[in-house]
């Protein structure tokens, strides 16, 4: 009954609805604009392309540290001065980074844009740092870690297994840093960073929300035009990951843990430009395999029949400059050790591989991929950060725009040929995370 | 101060105005609701709250209404569990359950296209949930898993010992998911039970977002939800925090201690409440510039946040607050917000302060209202909260009336450093508990 009803919305179902439209200033800075001209809101958002992936060695930590310090002050405003102001307009602001980015954002009434765009091109160029305020920020930072990083064992063990996954990229390295490194980054290590970075033609500023895109081009040219592009800016070639020959494992103990897991993460393709049908079907793969909900094929044979799991999933994410990942897990029910969750895991696995997707499942996926691009254009925010990421890491607008449709075209032969290769235990790092005391009555 | 007065003056101008249509929409059936109509993305953002949530937990059932909350989604009338995902999936759409203290909350988005069977998917979900014993078995292991993991997280063991201390017997002062045992007790009666008593239509608010007219909300309500109970079960009656001055501290092996603070605040209808939202917001709102943030993190670099705000429940009303920081820093960060605390009950805000905060405030207010499943959230928050939709044109200017007397007055009122409990979760060097 629902099967046919399913296929004639696919059918109806419009494909793209958002205006987004583009230009570059001379100084090469790409500006994007979305519009949504539901509620009189902006977003303002400025995208650095580059990101934790391009910390020197030894200085783990420092492209997120220049981020905090990115709100201390520059020639024209004081420290602080950046968010009190955006905070005067009613407006909120802050930023991120990740390992192939640093985004700085500011959400605010539609008609502050002007201020905004003043504002970041100013700290874009000329910001200053007192060595006061670099060893506070430092200790912010360490409270950072403190509490997101050494307080949570999953987020340990998580990095854990990310180092063990790259053998030499530095996808291998914590966003925020080793403590010891942090310990030792200084306001000179965060100067040459900056200097060499934060420039119009290493950025890509995108506008979300209730405005004009000329508008936002006159603004744009007015305030970022002028900036100078750093010249010899050399591609983004990060040290190259070689063959991964061996399965790595870990067993992480910790007495803080009260529900343990096993995670299994394998090397993957990310979204290449021009060329996304290999990370779509990945996508379709891992939606498949452990999506949210009790159908996918993780849930149904690791909680429903065979009631080992509590919870089973799959993830992949390719969206990334070098490398993707593809991420299987189980959280076993008590009782049931990691090593049986982990074989019950490769049996569903090896029978997926065998078997195939079912064709109905594949249908059902594909309706809610299509859905899931009109309730995307529900948040301006969300869309402004996905046109963000995309962009940062290499991707361009046509991209962007072709990905619902690379989705949609995937077929039952492409999951499995996806399948087949990504799941390849040589490049894949599986971890336990236990409870400090059922490691010791292991032994 | 760090704010140049310059530049913000020079620039304030005025704050965008909230422009939401809200109607009221009576169904045939007596159901109302607030509509947004929305048709340029063809979906719906619909919102149900039915009062009460897990405070409805008879005694001994702790973990009933959460527990059948849970299992809404895993089996309806013909289908199971699994058959009914599938049948959810088909259409795209998206149905999320919550129980709260306060509320079972219903969250659900259809595509105009596929409404009329979204919603009668959706009604087979509220009315004939099967809580079979194989959906109750895994639902149950997974409730459990989260109260073993609750029971290891700092933050989490911060806010239960405060509840504890706050609200004793009280439903608040014990978690809505229950205990290990009191989970493991319930029985399919309790969970019909809770069902019956929680999701029933004199609790009920409802709103909706999108791609739909009043005559079609109406009959759409009245659809989904005219088979549900008319009375559930009695409400718990109102509690006062029974928060002292001190602190205790709760001795958990991790690198970082966890504070959490709060004392008795001010109910929503209290004539003072927009001059005390004011001046906590100086205290310890959002953004960098509060005090809270100045002290703690800008100046000495001791946490990486520091809040607090007013937390008004149903039943009860707080000041509560929260940072993070080292053991090795805690006592520091105590007498920082115990000093913080006894400099506003004394001093109160400046004008500065006062004029940066109201600015600030009626500026962000319109921002909220962005996108239609977070305005129907709002929406149905206002009607619990007893608020008429007249007051979104209206709430800013409350917050423009407060003056500075009347917000030292309040400043003087409100924060009570004889009344402020901060609970310390780690090992804190030089942090004892007082009593």
């Amino acid at each position: 009954m629902f099967r046919s009803l399913a296929l004639a919305l696919t059918v109806a179902l419009p494909a793209h609805a958002q205006q987004v439209t583009d230009f570059t200033l001379d100084n090469g800075l790409q500006v994007v604009v979305i519009e949504d001209h539901r509620a009189p809101v902006a977003t303002h958002m400025v995208w650095y392309r580059v990101g934790a992936a391009d910390d020197p060695r030894g200085k783990s930590g420092i492209a997120h540290f220049l981020e905090h310090l990115m709100f201390k002050g520059t020639a024209t405003l004081a420290p602080g001065e950046f968010s009190a102001t955006v905070e005067a307009q009613g407006g909120s602001d802050n930023a991120f980074t990740s390992w192939d980015y640093t985004a700085y954002f500011q959400r605010v009434a539609a008609d502050r844009l002007d201020l905004m765009m003043r504002m970041e091109a100013d700290r874009m160029r000329n910001l200053r740092l007192t060595e006061e305020e670099v060893a506070t920020e430092r200790n912010v930072i360490l409270e950072e870690r403190n509490q997101r990083t050494d307080s949570d064992p999953g987020a340990l063990f998580s990095e854990q297994r990310r180092a063990a996954q790259f053998l030499n990229h530095p996808y291998g390295l914590p966003i925020i840093g080793w403590r010891h490194e942090i310990q030792g980054l200084t306001r000179q290590d965060a100067l040459d960073f900056y200097g060499r970075y934060y420039a119009p033609n290493n950025a890509i500023v995108v506008v979300a929300g209730d405005v004009d895109p000329r508008a936002v081009r006159d603004l744009a040219r007015a305030h970022y035009g002028a900036l100078a592009p750093t010249p010899d800016l050399a591609p983004r070639v990060r040290p190259v990951e070689p063959p991964q020959l061996a399965e790595r494992r870990l067993t992480m103990a910790d007495p803080r843990v009260a529900q343990p897991y096993v995670v299994r993460s394998y090397l993957a393709p990310a979204r290449e430009p021009g060329a996304q049908d290999r990370a779509a079907a990945l996508t379709v793969l891992a939606q498949l395999l452990g999506g949210s909900g009790p159908t996918s094929v993780l849930a149904r044979a690791l909680q429903f029949d065979r009631q080992v799991a509590i919870q089973a999933g799959a993830f992949y994410d390719g969206t990334a400059v070098d490398h993707g990942s593809f991420v299987v897990s189980v959280v076993p029910v008590p009782g049931v050790s990691l090593d049986q969750a982990e074989a019950a895991l490769d049996q569903v696995l090896a029978e997926f591989l065998d078997r195939g997707p079912d064709p109905a499942a594949l249908d059902r996926l594909k309706i809610q991929l299509r859905a899931q691009d009109i309730y995307s254009r529900d948040s301006a925010d969300r869309l402004a950060r996905r046109y963000g990421e995309a962009l940062t890491v290499g991707l361009t607008l046509d991209d962007i725009a072709d990905w619902p449709d690379r989705l949609q075209a995937v077929t039952a032969e492409d999951v499995m040929a996806a399948a087949r290769e990504v799941l390849d235990r040589n490049r894949s790092v599986t971890g336990h995370l236990t409870r400090a005391d059922d490691a010791k009555e292991a032994l | 101060m760090f704010l140049r007065a310059t530049l913000a003056l020079l620039l304030l101008a005025l704050p965008a105005r909230a422009e939401v249509q809200v109607q009221t929409v009576t169904s045939p059936g007596g159901v109302t609701a607030w509509l947004v109509e929305e048709p340029s993305i063809p979906f719906v953002a619909l919102e149900l709250r039915f009062r009460g949530g897990t405070s409805l937990d008879a005694p001994g059932k702790r973990g009933a209404v959460n527990l059948m909350t849970g299992l809404i989604e895993e089996g309806a009338g013909d289908l199971d569990a699994q058959a009914f995902a599938e049948a959810r999936d088909a259409l795209a759409a998206d149905f999320r359950f919550g129980a709260s203290r306060d509320a079972v909350s219903v969250s659900a988005r259809f595509l105009t296209e596929t409404r009329d069977q979204a919603i009668d998917l959706l009604r087979q979900a509220l009315i004939a949930p099967r809580f079979d014993d194989a959906a109750v078995a895994r639902v149950r292991a997974q409730v459990l898993a989260g109260i073993r993991s609750d029971a290891r997280d700092p933050d989490v063991l911060a806010s239960r010992q405060m509840d504890a201390i706050a609200y004793g017997d009280h439903p608040y002062g014990t978690p809505g998911d229950g205990s290990e045992e009191s989970v493991a007790a319930l029985t399919r009666d309790d969970i019909l039970a809770a069902h019956r008593g929680a999701l029933a239509r004199d609790r009920l608010y409802v709103a909706a977002v999108g791609d739909i007219s009043a005559a079609d909300l109406g009959l759409l309500l009245d659809r989904l939800l005219a088979d549900l109970p008319a009375i559930g079960a009695p409400l718990p009656g109102p509690v006062v925090p029974a928060l002292t001055a001190g602190v205790t501290v709760v001795d958990y092996p991790t690198p970082q201690a966890v504070a959490a603070f709060a004392q008795p605040g001010l109910p929503l209808d209290d004539p003072d409440y927009f001059a005390a939202y004011l001046v906590t917001e100086v205290m310890g709102g959002g953004g960098f510039g509060s005090r809270l943030m100045t002290e703690l993190r800008e100046r000495r670099g001791l946490t990486y946040g520091a809040n607090a705000w007013l937390a008004n429940a149903d039943l009860s009303a707080e000041l509560a607050g929260r940072f993070a920081t080292s053991n090795a820093t805690a006592a520091q960060a105590v007498d920082l917000l115990r000093a913080e605390w006894a400099r506003m009950a004394e001093q109160g805000i400046t004008a500065e302060e006062l004029e940066r905060t109201r600015t600030y405030l009626t500026g962000a207010y319109p921002l909220r209202f962005d996108g239609n499943a977070q305005i129907a959230r709002i929406l149905v928050g206002m009607q619990m909260d007893g608020r008429t939709p007249d007051y979104i044109a209206t709430r800013n200017d409350r917050v423009n009336a407060v003056t500075l007397d009347q917000a030292n007055r309040v400043a003087a009122r409100l924060f009570r450093p004889d009344a402020l409990r901060i609970v310390v979760v780690g090992q804190p060097e030089g942090v004892g508990s007082t009593n």
